[in-house]
């Protein structure tokens, strides 16, 4: 009895093993490469993380994850992540709404629509490292008899009174470096909230236009409240670039204290202070925060795309 | 334009020969002659031509050996000891490298990484020929581990004359307190900044001199040994003349490095500026890399305020690594770098003076003729630039660099001393 049912049993997993054996095969070379590239790596830092080694030649020595206490008391750490709080707030919230405006203003027609696209996109090309050599000199605070950039403009259109400290504001400066990365992502921003408009099938804003509902209303109530998957989305990805932030940073100021993030003191830790605990500690705390951001974003995704 | 190319090909040959290294097996005995693999950041104007006419010597004194340049491009050799770090790490280490002589090199020294050269310099009568106090102050635990090419100068003050006549300034000033009083004076009387200054690091140079300046020669060189204390009152009165001087900075020094900062004197815009005499060869270089400008009518010079008869040192150094492929390569190279002959080559082209002390005067001529004069000087007195790796380790140097960012900010002097108190104790000296 047991040998007439498990043969079928035995056949149809046979089925199954060949169907799904190409795919495996397919995907193998890229789950060992995601495994030791990623995951390996990712174990290798958190391991280095409570090794203790604040040198590169002690021995492993396992700290009880007592670094990432640590950390804080040492005094470039707080600012670092002030300016990242700082930068990721201004940031995301700039980029989001200018890109939301500018959608919007897309979606009402404008003649030429294909060339704003293309002018708004452009910038994202760019890579942070090149548009921040020009925002170095955009933003530089001089007084009125040497300025150049921003100010030196604000003065000849008599306007004087906007010319600032930029990123050299000891206080607020960090904001002022949100701008380049603004500038960089808001057009993406907008290629995203674009589609999501497009998306909003006419007859929901006609059946609205029927109710009597002005065309803000129809904005308010029928667009917007259908976008939010998109602004989860364009959020994520701005705060995941903004918390990593590097390249813009190192291209515009350095490694000075005034702008100091995390990425920064990674680098700094790890090859200029030759203390590879403090270094994949920082990098840690990147992951975990970027992973605060992620985990329930792919967590409400995946409910999302499960059959109803 | 020119430089980035050129980065991009050595990245490209450094990597191609890390990647060669790891496959060839070629590890033949120590004794190994045929093949020299030097690592450097000597890529820019001058000082590759400096190191390419020190080659040229090399291959003659050593027909049979091959010379492999594996320079990689960045100022002060930031991107070059990345890639040495891994090197290292990695046991594949270059034949020899370069590395700011003195406590620099006290991370390789505690990994093993490279190896003492005192028989080198017993073999080579080399002990005689450098300052004795130079040899003192790149030895740790009374062994030496590298061999100095070339001496840069620290302590230098540059000003415009046309500036120092508007504000009716008579000369450059001879200690920190006249420096503050002629700072005021050009602040009052011209629209110049009074002295420029660039990004974050330029005022670690600053600092160093400030404290040589303040402290004088012996108690600056205190600070620096095993338990120093930088906690007195004539440490505070330093840190407070630093941030009065402070005062006298320009608003935009964040955005612009040296070159902007120095550029700003020769171009009549401000008054002082304190680098080290590789602007020298900035000034008066030729378009692209230099601003043509004269010494005297342009730009003059002196030694940074309250620093006159003390030569605040930093050096270029080569080094034995431990497990160099072909040692025998490598220490006929060091004897390359180490002799009259070499350094003669290499120094009038990067802008610099022979460490040895016999090398050849009619050489050195213009400001380079000051220096070898200062160099040679009976009584000098010779202090190490901490930020150019002579006498703090690379922890204690980023401490430091990060305890001046703050105080940048907030000009607490007492915070400001606690946290170099703090960096001192950590160095791990």
């Amino acid at each position: 009895m047991t040998a007439e049912t498990s043969a079928p049993r035995r056949r149809r997993r046979t089925v199954r093993i060949r169907r799904a054996l190409p795919g495996l095969l397919m995907l193998s070379p890229s789950i060992a490469a995601i495994g030791l590239f990623v995951y390996g790596l990712i174990f290798w830092n958190l391991r280095e993380s409570v090794s203790g080694r604040h040198d590169e030649v002690s021995p492993f020595h396992f700290d009880k994850g007592r670094n990432y206490a640590d950390l804080w008391h040492q005094s470039s750490w707080p600012p670092a992540v002030r300016h990242a709080l700082l930068f990721t707030a201004v940031f995301v919230l700039g980029a989001l709404l200018l890109g939301a405006f500018l959608a919007f203003l897309m979606d009402r027609g404008v003649r030429g629509e294909a060339g704003f696209r293309m002018i708004y996109l452009f910038p994202m090309a760019i890579s942070f490292i090149a548009s921040g050599v020009v925002w170095r000199w955009l933003m530089n605070p001089a007084p009125p008899e040497r300025a150049v950039g921003l100010n030196q403009l604000f003065r000849k259109v008599h306007l004087g009174g906007l010319a600032n400290d930029w990123w050299q504001d000891p206080h607020w400066g960090m904001a002022a470096m949100a701008v380049p990365a603004i500038w960089q992502m808001s057009g993406y921003v907008m290629a995203l909230y674009l589609a999501g408009f497009r998306g909003v099938p006419e007859d929901l804003r006609e059946a609205a236009r029927v109710d009597g509902a002005s065309e803000w209303k129809v904005y308010r109530y029928v667009v917007f409240p259908q976008l939010r998957p998109v602004t989860l989305s364009a959020l994520i990805i701005l705060g995941h670039i903004s918390l990593k932030v590097f390249d813009l940073i190192m291209a515009i100021a350095g490694k000075q204290i005034i702008t100091y993030v995390p990425a920064v003191a990674t680098y700094v830790e790890v090859f200029d202070r030759h203390d590879p605990a403090n270094g994949a500690t920082i990098a840690g705390y990147l992951l975990f925060a970027v992973a605060l951001l992620v985990v329930p974003y792919l967590v409400w995704t995946v409910r999302a795309e499960r059959p109803r | 334009m020119r430089g980035r190319w050129k980065a991009a090909a050595a990245i490209t040959l450094s990597g191609m020969l890390a990647v060669s290294g790891c496959g060839g097996g070629d590890k033949k005995s120590n004794d190994d002659a045929s093949k020299v693999e030097v690592f450097s950041w000597w890529t820019g104007p001058g000082e590759a031509d400096g190191l390419a006419a020190m080659v040229a010597d090399f291959k003659k004194n050593n027909p049979s050996t091959q010379f492999v340049n594996a320079a990689i491009a960045g100022g002060s050799g930031t991107q070059a000891q990345a890639v040495l770090a891994s090197r290292l790490q990695n046991r594949k280490p270059p034949d020899s490298f370069q590395g700011h002589a003195g406590a620099e090199l006290l991370d390789y020294i505690k990994a093993a990484q490279i190896e003492p050269l005192d028989s080198f310099y017993d073999q080579n009568d080399l002990r005689s020929v450098y300052p004795q106090q130079l040899l003192q102050q790149i030895s740790h635990q009374g062994k030496i581990y590298s061999v100095p090419v070339n001496i840069h100068r620290s302590n230098m003050l540059w000003y415009s004359p046309a500036v120092l006549k508007e504000a009716g300034i008579g000369g450059p000033p001879a200690t920190i307190a006249m420096f503050i009083t002629d700072l005021k004076m050009v602040k009052e009387r011209t629209k110049k900044i009074p002295l420029s200054l660039g990004a974050q690091w330029t005022a670690d140079h600053l600092l160093e001199n400030v404290l040589l300046g303040d402290l004088g020669t012996d108690a600056y060189n205190a600070l620096w040994k095993p338990g120093a204390d930088w906690s007195g009152p004539a440490v505070t009165k330093a840190l407070t003349d630093f941030a009065e001087i402070l005062k006298y900075t320009n608003t935009e020094a964040a955005s612009t490095d040296w070159q902007g900062a120095a550029k700003d004197v020769v171009d009549g815009k401000a008054a002082f500026n304190i680098m080290g005499d590789w602007a020298y060869g900035y000034f008066i270089g030729g378009a692209p890399n230099g601003l043509g400008k004269k010494l005297d009518t342009d730009f003059k010079y002196a030694p940074a305020p309250g620093t006159d008869g003390t030569y605040m040192w930093l050096s270029d150094s080569f080094t034995l690594p431990k497990g160099a492929p072909h040692r025998a390569g490598a220490l006929a190279w060091l004897k390359e770098a180490s002799s009259k002959q070499g350094q003669d080559l290499f120094n009038p082209k990067k802008g610099s003076i022979p460490a040895r002390t016999d090398a050849d005067k009619a050489l050195y001529t213009g400001y380079l003729q000051y220096a070898y004069n200062e160099w040679h000087k009976p009584g000098i007195k010779l202090a190490g630039s901490f930020w150019h790796g002579v006498n703090a380790t690379k922890k204690q140097h980023t401490d430091i660099d990060t305890a001046v960012g703050l105080f940048l900010q907030s000009k607490d002097v007492a915070k400001f001393q606690a946290a170099l108190s703090a960096a001192a104790k950590n160095s791990g000296q």
